[in-house]
């Protein structure tokens, strides 16, 4: 009898708490045409409402870890789950990805609002309700403003705002973030930082983030994946409890510089290893 | 006043302008001091006397050209068009196929003309003919070329929110590739016209259907060199017209976002 009902209660437990993770790898591998190990096995689940980002030199598989997440690359080995299914269930309504990549990548011939609207248009979606969303993204962005402008009249900040407004608009239950802010300056890149943990706190977010930037991995993430290089593997990960809303002021706390520091000697002793 | 302050509108209509006035006055000053005969080099006023003179020849035969250069031009389009949408749909029917198209480009057409004239019987259909097969190249190997210069990102985008390719098509492919098509147009049309003149040159046909390329055959065989140059000048003109009217198209088409149509701005 009783052992009969801790299982039932341990059932119970893990379906309440552990929903299944909004992505979730089982011994992920890439191994390109040409033998190149991209990516060694990996083993990583996000829940939802997790910020993880995954920290790493150039070259050592975290674009490669992250277009497999989207979908965009099959996994030479392994297995990938996206809300406990196949990738066939990625299109469901209310089960989307949505990917900001290293460029603003926007549309040179059209409008703001015309490329923030398109997921929307490539999906059919009602007239009236894409108008809304469009207007709610590029407000939520604060490009209210430049909705008629075209792409190249905008700074390089305010095309990558746009490029988020552009994932933002499907209400994504995962946001896949590919070095976003790398080719923008110091100051517009802290603003954005900034920015973006906001939204996540605010929209409830699910966000991996790829960045090589140590300073940029402590600011934004509940978790930070180290990886290391030839060949890609997580050697690492590194939980950054520290509270939100994280403002700039967290930048200069003993708790961000600790954290700096631990993951700068992870990321040293790993390419120790690797060379 | 510095030279580099000069104004730029003053730049690219005036200073070409002045230099080809120069010219016409040196040709002129040059034929005149040296007492050249007409029939060896008539002078500019020589030329333009006969314009006026025998506008009613010279126009009749301009439109002639002009009609075979606009068919061929857009048979040109329409036909490169297509091949390169086949192409793009996949490798092996370009690898199979390309190889052909260059064939197309690389066979002179005078040497092909007398073949096409004697194959077809309707003798503006083959000169038709010619000046496509001229004109057909550019268009496909610029559009096939835009057809593929796909931004990278964009296309993973297209794919992630599964994008149909008939989407892809219109939403993506298309506008990419518009630049480069603009581009293959304006070679396109210039050569579309060249292929009508040098067919006619080998088809010599005259009589009531005679275009430039004839007047110029005939004005050579009678020594009437003033008629020669006139025809001659029509041509040009109109080859420079086609262009203007490409670079017109292109500004139109794309001139709110692509960048060889911003230069001016900062």
């Amino acid at each position: 009898m009783n052992i009969v009902k801790d299982g039932a209660s341990i059932g119970a437990t893990s379906l309440a708490a552990g929903r299944a993770p909004a992505v979730e790898l089982v011994g992920v591998a890439k191994t390109y045409p040409n033998g190149t190990r991209a990516v060694d096995p990996v083993d990583l689940a996000i829940g939802a409402g997790e910020f993880v980002t995954v920290l790493g030199p150039s070259g050592c598989g975290k674009s490669t870890l992250l277009r497999m997440i989207a979908g965009l690359a099959p996994p030479s080995v392994g297995r990938i789950r996206w809300w406990g299914e196949g990738f066939d269930a990625v299109g469901q309504p209310g089960r989307r990805l949505a990917m900001v990549f290293q460029e603003a990548t926007l549309m040179p011939w059209s409008r703001v609002d015309r490329n923030v609207r398109l997921p929307l248009d490539l999906a059919r979606a009602d007239r009236a309700a894409a108008d809304r969303a469009v207007t709610e993204a590029l407000a939520l962005v604060g490009l209210g403003q430049f909705a008629h402008h075209y792409p190249r009249e905008l700074s390089g900040g305010m095309q990558m705002r746009a490029s988020i407004a552009r994932a933002l608009v499907t209400r994504p239950d995962l946001l896949l973030m590919d070095e976003p802010f790398g080719a923008l300056d110091e100051i517009t890149r802290n603003r954005l930082d900034g920015e973006i943990s906001d939204l996540w706190r605010r929209r409830s977010l699910t966000v991996a983030f790829v960045t090589h930037s140590i300073y940029e991995a402590v600011f934004l993430s509940t978790r930070v994946v180290v990886m290391s290089t030839r060949p890609g593997r997580i050697v690492r990960e590194v939980a950054i409890d520290e509270p939100f809303p994280r403002t700039d002021a967290f930048r200069v706390t003993q708790s961000f510089a600790a954290h700096c520091r631990t993951l700068s000697e992870v990321l040293a002793a790993a390419s120790g290893e690797g060379a | 006043m510095a030279a580099n302050a000069v104004n730029p509108r003053f730049m690219r209509i005036a200073a070409p302008a002045l230099v080809g006035i120069a010219m016409l006055l040196a040709w002129h000053a040059l034929v005149t001091v040296f007492g050249v005969p007409k029939y060896l080099v008539p002078s500019p006023v020589d030329v333009a006397q006969t314009l006026v003179a025998d506008w009613g020849l010279l126009s009749a035969a301009l439109l002639v050209t002009l009609r075979i250069t606009f068919f061929a031009f857009l048979c040109a389009t329409v036909i490169g068009t297509l091949v390169a949408f086949a192409f793009v749909q996949s490798r092996l029917v370009e690898a199979s196929f390309f190889p052909y198209a260059i064939l197309l480009q690389v066979t002179p057409i005078v040497a092909i003309a007398p073949l096409i004239i004697i194959w077809v019987e309707n003798i503006q259909v083959a000169l038709v003919l010619c000046a496509t097969i001229v004109a057909v190249f550019p268009i496909i190997s610029n559009t096939t070329l835009g057809l593929r210069s796909v931004n990278r990102g964009l296309a993973d985008l297209f794919r992630m929110n599964g994008a149909t390719r008939l989407q892809t098509l219109v939403r993506l492919r298309i506008p990419s590739a518009a630049p480069y098509f603009f581009g293959g147009l304006r070679i396109s049309s210039g050569l579309a016209l060249i292929g009508a003149v040098v067919a006619e040159f080998v088809a010599g046909t005259g009589g009531h259907g005679a275009g430039l390329a004839y007047q110029i055959l005939q004005a050579g065989f009678q020594l009437n060199i003033p008629r020669l140059f006139a025809a001659l000048f029509l041509i040009t003109v109109a080859g420079v017209l086609l262009y203007l009217a490409m670079v017109w198209l292109t500004r139109l088409a794309l001139g709110h976002w692509h960048e060889s149509e911003l230069a001016g701005e900062s």
